[in-house]
């Protein structure tokens, strides 16, 4: 008799355990919160955490609550590869957000691909997408989009002849290659081409040579982190006048801070809308997406939010999109969805996936910024 | 001939960067032989303090000031620690100590502060001064005078005055140094505050120029390190020399080579200079005759 009741008791201990299992969405995610890449990993990690608190405390997707396991990879590769693994055989993940970098990106679509989990990458690099993979989906733009939108800019101005000064770290000289690639579809000559260390303290020998190179008419600076602020730095200091353009990788209101508004006067790159929000006209489709993010983001972390927590709120929403559409239980039916992604509007851009196009971002995502008075002004 | 003139400014800027940070090495070494690398996030802790107390309201000298007594407490803290529980060990394990201290520091640091970059203004405002058709900040010029005045600072103390004689006594040999009364464990002490706080004053003045954040300690030491090397480590006027030299060949190989060289020419530079002089251009035996 006693024993029958144990066994009734565990049975039905099992059964709720099961239902209270089965009204969870269980939502993975590797970041890089800590180490080289911290200060990408960092704001998206805090993004997705508070998006989540925010989302269950509305209720959850469709009644359900969404269970996050999120794990620090640090930047890592090989433990992003181990997270990856972890979070769909030991957490039981249906989805997956995460890979900061291109490093742990390309090691958590390996798993994820094999495995047939979604994933969104918050990294920039184009392989990830391209080809096109079955179960990878990303958010940012790639840097061969900013290059592309940084030289339209210039042909608009009439500049066809540059030199480029690039970090040495994954970021610039990725970004470097991509525009020496796409260079020649815009007319742009490149006439100096230099680079630095990412951790430098003075190039002013570099740019005194772009500026003594005969014929250029203006700078680009593709690089990430203390870098380019110390060359916009430098320039001033040179008293260089030529239009400079950075990329999309020091897109913050840090950027400004740490330049210092003087020297930063009169600098353009590629941002996000989020950027501008305080500036976008009332009837801007993005408006409303970037205002709600800053809004709680400031308010709940205390610090500016930058392009790469925007990252994760898109691929946030792009997620709770899919799931809100395909139900939380089969990853399939969240890929299906995740990829007729029609017209969803993010801090980033607004995004249109289809099977061939798994970014879903096109040039009109970038908006051109120009540096003003320490602020930002759009000058598309 | 402007141009000339700028990279020459400019390796004086990045080498007066690296001499200061191979100065704060000369001392732990002297007293122990131990190379600390946990030097490059004294300087960090130097740099983010100040940054934090600043934003926080104190004045910027004040800043600075707290930041080097307590970095200077760090330090200390590490020999008591972690180096003086070891003592008998050999150097290579306490060098391993120092490599773990830094991960260490460096962990701490994301969690105190954060992984953001930081700055506060220079001292002296960011007008470019002009010499010759070039340009240096101001803040170039603290960061130079700095780097000299810690130099006759150390030279002063490791020739002229007792305790830095001691110093050197401990290291050259440490039970003949206890049996004519020098207190080793306190000289340890000394050694590992001062080393700490030139490392922090070293941050203080470059952050302005470099900016900080929590991950900036490796890079600084390792070309703190190979400054000292090639001026000869643990001696004073070997790591203002190996400094600024190697900060002029970065620069003229940047200006007149080519910037994918810069580092290459500078450490091949290095590697050569230490095949003919093992022990530095000023590293001389001359250093251990106390």
């Amino acid at each position: 008799m006693k024993l029958m009741t144990t066994t009734a008791l565990a049975m039905l201990a099992t059964l709720g355990l099961a239902t209270a299992a089965s009204a969870e969405i269980k939502l993975g995610a590797s970041l890089s919160a800590t180490g080289p890449a911290a200060f990408l990993g960092d704001p998206e990690a805090k993004t997705i955490e508070m998006l989540v608190e925010e989302l269950n405390a509305k209720g959850g997707i469709n009644g359900e609550k969404i269970d996050l396991t999120l794990y620090d990879d640090g930047g890592d590769p090989n433990k992003a590869r181990t997270f990856a693994t972890r979070l769909i055989e030991d957490d039981e993940v249906v989805a997956i957000i995460g890979g900061t970098t291109t490093g742990t990106s390309m090691s958590i679509l390996s798993v994820a691909e094999d495995e047939g989990i979604p994933f969104i990458s918050l990294a920039g690099a184009i392989q990830i997408i391209d080809p096109v993979k079955d179960y990878v989906f990303k958010t940012p733009h790639t840097d061969r989009m900013a290059c592309e939108k940084i030289f339209d800019n210039m042909q608009k101005n009439g500049i066809t002849k540059i030199g480029m000064i690039s970090g040495t770290d994954g970021f610039g000289a990725s970004m470097q290659a991509q525009c020496k690639d796409v260079a020649g579809g815009y007319d742009i000559e490149i006439l100096a081409d230099e680079i630095y260390g990412p951790s430098d303290a003075d190039m002013t020998p570099q740019l005194t040579k772009i500026k003594n190179t005969e014929g250029v008419q203006a700078i680009l600076n593709p690089g990430f982190g203390q870098g380019p602020a110390i060359v916009t730095r430098n320039a001033s200091q040179l008293g260089i006048e030529l239009p400079f353009y950075q990329s999309h990788g020091v897109a913050s209101d840090s950027f400004i801070e740490l330049v210092g508004p003087e020297a930063a006067e009169g600098v353009r790159l590629p941002g996000t809308a989020l950027l501008i929000a305080d500036i976008l006209p009332e009837d801007d489709i993005q408006r409303d997406v970037v205002m709600e993010y800053k809004t709680a983001y400031e308010d709940k972390y205390g610090q500016n939010v930058s392009t790469f927590g925007g990252y994760a709120n898109d691929a946030f929403l792009l997620m709770v999109n899919a799931m809100t559409e395909a139900g939380g239980e089969d990853p399939d039916a969240i890929r299906d969805a995740l990829e007729a992604t029609d017209g969803l509007v993010g801090t980033t851009g607004v995004y249109t996936m289809g099977p061939d196009n798994h970014l879903g971002l096109d040039l009109s995502a970038f908006r051109m910024l120009e540096i003003e008075n320490g602020g930002w002004t759009s000058i598309d | 001939m402007d141009a000339l003139m700028q990279f020459i400014l400019s390796g004086f800027t990045v080498g007066a960067v690296y001499a200061l940070v191979a100065l704060g090495f000369t001392i732990i070494y002297n007293a122990s032989d131990v190379v600390n690398f946990a030097q490059g996030e004294f300087v960090m802790l130097g740099g983010m303090i100040t940054a934090f107390t600043y934003a926080a309201g104190l004045p910027l000298p004040l800043a600075g000031l707290l930041a080097i007594v307590i970095t200077a407490a760090v330090g200390v803290a590490l020999n008591k620690l972690a180096i003086e529980p070891a003592r008998g060990a050999p150097v290579v394990s306490l060098v391993i100590i120092t490599i773990g201290a830094s991960i260490f520091i460096r962990g701490v640091a994301q969690l105190v502060f954060d992984k953001q970059l930081h700055r506060f203004p220079a001292f002296s405002g960011d007008d470019p001064i002009h010499i010759l058709g070039a340009t240096i900040l101001p803040q170039s010029l603290w960061v130079i005078g700095g780097a000299v005045f810690v130099f006759v600072g150390l030279w002063a103390f490791f020739t002229k005055t007792l305790t830095g004689k001691a110093v050197l006594a401990a290291a050259n040999n440490r039970l003949a140094a206890q049996l004519v009364g020098i207190n080793t464990n306190w000289v340890m002490t000394l050694s590992f505050s001062l080393s700490a706080a030139i490392a922090a004053l070293a941050g203080v003045l470059i952050t302005p120029i470099t900016l900080v954040s929590y991950d900036v300690g490796v890079a600084l030491a390792l070309k703190g390190f190979a400054a000292a090397m090639l001026g000869g480590m643990g001696n004073p006027k070997g790591a203002l020399v190996g400094g600024i030299a190697l900060g002029l060949m970065e620069a003229l190989t940047a200006g007149y080579i080519s910037s994918q060289y810069k580092e290459a020419v500078a450490f091949v530079v290095i590697l050569a200079v230490l095949f003919v002089m093992p022990q530095g251009l000023f590293g001389a035996k001359s250093t251990e005759r106390v």
